[in-house]
């Protein structure tokens, strides 16, 4: 096995033991790269820098718990001195003069940074097919997508191009293509991780969170970027456990609920047999397994395009053309705005805008903006009576596999309904991870468990536990074909 | 048909703070242009806010000082607008609700107490500055962008532009005591927006009105709302309506001119920033902010006349300005004449004041000095007149007026003896002076009496400079 397709708790026992060299990691990562380029997983890399980098921490003292680590870092993230495209035309140009708070705590902790990857044009779709750079394939399968919006973070890992990576999720964007990818995605609770220099999608729902061969990889990811952060008032001044160690704790006498509303319909029918396999899996455990209902979970789906849109129609406001960033030619300042967005953005950002706009038009808000607030209410509180009797929620990830490359790009409602599962952990806000339970047709297969807010560390718990009994996570979709 | 005039104002005051309303740049006025921005108030992608904690507690002390519902919950929300001195598209502000709601300002017109209502008073952030004609196109300076407002929102209570005047005197005067705002206009820190419209005399459904914008003073808020109503009587006089508009005020020309109409009006869009915690805000608090509350000026002037006798006018003059007032205060606590104190305020002080261009509180001249100084005049130890020369000396110096006497040996003359040799000399060398009193032409004595005063570098106590030239011409 090459070095890049280790994990990082295994790279960082050789690097303790000084059987390898931060430069041997990165070349490793470098070369794989050199093969993987048909994925297109990143929009830009830093190859010279990242190996000097590398090559000058050969000498040094290990500077944190990511030393030497090559880490993808999705092209929402601002990184000083680097462009951040939100794999956008409308940021053309745009070169960040300052470092997202999550990117800056990698980087304390030693990471090396190896480039900025692909994704859904502001992180708005759940294919990676809307990015203006053109899409990312499935490590998989190429001719399958590769899940989004996080699609390249997710790949990136997957390939080997990057022992880690960080991706952002609204709906699902790092859950989905964390399940279509075969790998850990985690979606920390809102508040947990700072969203400074994240590029807003939708401010309320938005969370970055990392993508991991396995769970204790994501439990040191995690760890690393989690905290209080001055500059974001939505972060919660609250302790970050050990979650390496509480990782490991048994799960034995673990209340696990299962939503029948997961279960109903449009679910492919080897999916639901992979849960429903992982769920044994975990009773052998020692894990109690409860029927639980989430009542209003059908309105998920209505409630999230309406907040979400409604946040990025204001967040999305920015780009006109004026200040940075694409501009178009114009004799006035309102055919500047016109032509510069049209131009810049591409047809489902537009459509999300255009719908945000509306819900919160006066005389619509009522009836849109503020219902869906209602029923984001009552979505938590179907989690917070959840809670009460149960400390993990499962469910499948994804209601299928990865899909073919244009399936469903002419059918938004059908590409929005890829979410289904994974859209309520954003509108309660409690954290919720993916990990691979199985394959369906070579194609890997997503397991969601969601918690109370906070309570990362009883997802990794279980999650961990789950992987004990299955070796899925130790497959790689590279086979050097 | 008599009309009678319907005006609410919207004020917007820029807080003293030092830090912008969701950033940490500078608020200092007058820097080169986009020289006090970082990537949170230039709204560069992924940049979040933080609350000002300093700007809300200013914003809770004025509520509370003008009588308003101070809410307890404070929270933002997005007014989403296109604007190229806007660099989100959007502000943050407050909409549903406001930090104060209610409230009043007390005026006085024509010697009558009033009170005009607020409606609210609710924080936000401030928008950039276009500039215009920079290398042949238009520019943006950022500097102002984010700098925190009050808008101040008030009742259409007002029913004369000089109520109007009258009600931004006194709202202004209140900021400046309570420390919230420098209420400069010329700098921008006081912005007003005035809405006015007519109706007869006795109706109570209000009339269409239009907004009017781009007012530089008070005194332009004021003549712009005479206009305004003169406009719409003749208007509607002539048999026509009038359309809801925002209207522009042209200093120039003394006019109001259409800007845009009602129908061009935008749709904000408003709803809560999800990028900001709403605070709440405890008793503990509101008694801690009430605690930094100052006596108001209407209150201070109530409280001049009945303690210390002064007169409408002279109180309203000592209380027109904090650091005035309390100059006042203190010295005439220390000993003198409440009455002569406000004279000299009045007089020199405010007159060297306005000419050396400082402010009060940067004046070197001490309370306790002004009152040693009406003291020495009270003693008879120098004149009204030379005590002048002297104040002009403490001003400049910021020396005691013992000491300015001292030096200058300005001490006056009361010795009788020696005033009768002075007076003996000028006679002598007056002659003919003395001649034409004798022949009978009395004026000749005040002539010689700024003689003696003369001869005595006007150090002479001039009563006994009179009485004792009296005798010796009636002795003659």
């Amino acid at each position: 096995m090459e070095i890049c397709d280790k994990t990082i708790h295994e790279i960082k026992g050789m690097l303790a033991k000084k059987e390898i060299l931060p430069s041997e990691i990165m070349k490793s990562t470098l070369s794989r790269m050199e093969k993987t380029v048909k994925f297109a997983s990143f929009i830009k890399t830093f190859p010279e820098e990242a190996l000097k980098y590398a090559e000058e921490q050969d000498s040094a003292p290990l500077k944190g718990a990511l030393s030497g680590i090559p880490v993808a870092i999705k092209d929402n993230m601002c990184i000083e001195g680097k462009e951040t495209t939100c794999a956008s035309h409308i940021l053309r140009g745009f070169v960040a003069p300052y470092t997202a708070t999550v990117v800056q705590r990698l980087l304390n902790e030693g990471a090396i940074v190896i480039g900025k990857t692909n994704m859904d044009e502001f992180a708005m779709g759940s294919s990676t097919e809307t990015s203006f750079f053109g899409n990312t394939l499935n490590p998989w399968n190429k001719d399958m997508v590769p899940g989004g919006s996080s699609g390249g973070s997710a790949t990136s890992v997957s390939l080997g191009e990057a022992i880690g990576s960080l991706g952002s999720d609204t709906g699902g964007s790092i859950r989905q293509p964390a399940s279509l990818c075969g790998l850990v995605g985690l979606k920390p609770t809102y508040g947990r991780v700072s969203r400074y220099g994240l590029v807003a999608f939708a401010s309320s729902l938005d969370q970055i969170g990392p993508f991991a061969k396995d769970v204790e990889d994501a439990a040191i990811l995690l760890k690393a970027i989690s905290g209080y952060d001055p500059k974001d008032s939505t972060s919660v001044n609250t302790g970050v456990p050990d979650y390496t160690g509480e990782m490991k704790k048994e799960i034995k006498g673990l209340k696990i609920g299962v939503p029948k509303e997961y279960f109903l319909k449009g679910i492919d029918k080897e999916v639901e047999a992979c849960v429903k396999k992982a769920i044994k899996e975990l009773e052998s455990c020692g894990a109690e397994i409860k029927d639980i209902s989430l009542p209003h979970t059908e309105y998920a789906v209505a409630t999230y395009y309406i907040v979400a849109t409604a946040e990025a129609s204001s967040n999305l406001a920015r780009y006109d053309g004026v200040h940075y960033g694409l501009r178009e030619k114009a004799g006035n300042i309102i055919d500047l705005y016109k032509k510069t967005r049209s131009a810049g953005f591409g047809d489902e950002v537009k459509r999300r805008i255009i719908l945000g706009t509306y819900v919160l038009s006066s005389g619509y808000y009522d009836a849109y903006y503020l219902k869906a607030q209602k029923a984001r209410t009552l979505i938590k509180e179907d989690f917070s009576k959840a809670f009460e009797k149960v400390d993990v929620i499962l469910t499948p990830t994804s209601p299928t596999t990865a899909w073919k490359i244009g399936e469903k790009t002419d059918d938004p409602l059908k590409m929005y309904l890829s979410d289904i599962y994974t859209i309520s952990a954003n509108l309660a806000g409690i954290p919720a991870v993916s990990v691979n339970c199985g394959f369906s047709g070579g194609l890997p297969v997503g397991l969601q468990l969601q918690a109370a807010h906070f309570n990362e560390a009883v997802l990794l718990r279980s999650a961990y536990a789950f992987e004990q009994m299955n070796d899925y996570h130790k497959k790689r979709a590279f086979s050097g074909k | 048909m008599e009309y009678e005039i319907v005006i609410g104002l919207e004020v917007h005051v820029q807080l003293n703070t030092l830090s912008k309303m969701f950033c940490g740049c500078s608020t200092k006025f007058g820097a080169e242009p986009n020289t006090q921005t970082c990537p949170v108030c230039l709204g560069l992608p992924g940049v979040l806010p933080v609350m000002n904690e300093e700007a809300i507690r200013l914003t809770v002390k004025t509520g509370l000082a003008f009588g308003c519902q101070v809410s307890n919950f404070c929270k933002f929300d997005r007014k989403n607008y296109y604007y190229p001195d806007l660099p989100k598209n959007y502000q943050i502000s407050q909409y549903d609700k406001p930090l104060n709601a209610g409230g009043s300002v007390p005026i006085r017109i024509k010697g009558e107490k009033k009170v005009i209502k607020l409606t609210r008073i609710h924080l936000e952030e401030d928008a950039g500055k276009l500039v215009h004609n920079v290398c042949g196109g238009s520019g943006v300076d950022l500097n102002r962008t984010g700098l925190p407002l009050m808008e101040i929102v008030s009742e259409p209570d007002i029913q004369s532009p000089d109520e109007a005047y009258a009600y931004l005197t006194s709202l202004k005067q209140g900021l400046k005591y309570l420390g919230v705002s420098d209420c400069n206009m010329e700098e921008g820190s006081l912005r007003c927006d005035a809405n006015i419209s007519i109706r007869p005399k006795g109706v109570l459904q209000l009339g269409t009105k239009t907004e009017i914008k781009n007012l530089n003073s008070f005194a332009n808020v004021k003549k712009s709302l005479e206009y305004e109503a003169r406009r719409q009587e003749k208007a509607l006089g002539d048999g026509g309506r009038i359309v809801q508009e925002t209207r522009l005020w042209d200093a120039v020309n003394d006019k109001t001119v259409s800007m845009r109409s009602k129908e061009e009006a935008h749709d904000y869009r408003y709803f809560p920033e999800p990028d900001l915690v709403p605070v709440v805000l405890d008793d503990e608090y509101f008694r801690k902010v009430a605690g930094e509350i100052p006596e108001m000026p209407d209150v201070r002037y109530e409280r001049f006349i009945a303690e210390y006798k002064l007169s409408e006018y002279d109180a309203g003059v000592m209380t027109s300005d904090r650091d005035l007032a309390d100059f006042f205060e203190e010295t005439s606590k220390q000993g003198v004449d409440p009455k002569k104190v406000a004279n000299w305020i009045m007089g020199d002080f405010l007159k060297e004041i306005n000419t050396a261009k400082v402010g009060i509180c940067d004046v070197k001249v001490k309370s306790s000095d002004l009152a040693s100084l009406i003291k020495l005049i009270d003693k008879g130890t120098i004149s009204g007149k030379i005590a002048k020369d002297v104040f002009a000396e403490m001003f400049i110096s910021g020396k005691q007026p013992e000491a300015v006497i001292r030096e200058k040996g300005l001490i006056q003359i009361s010795d009788e003896k020696a005033i009768e040799g002075v007076i003996e000399g000028v006679l002598k060398s007056n002659s003919k002076v003395v001649d034409d009193y004798r022949s009978g032409k009395k004026s000749a004595a005040g002539f010689i009496v700024g003689l003696v005063m003369k001869a005595s570098k006007g150090k002479a106590n001039p009563k006994l400079v009179n009485e004792l030239l009296k005798k010796k011409l009636d002795e003659l």
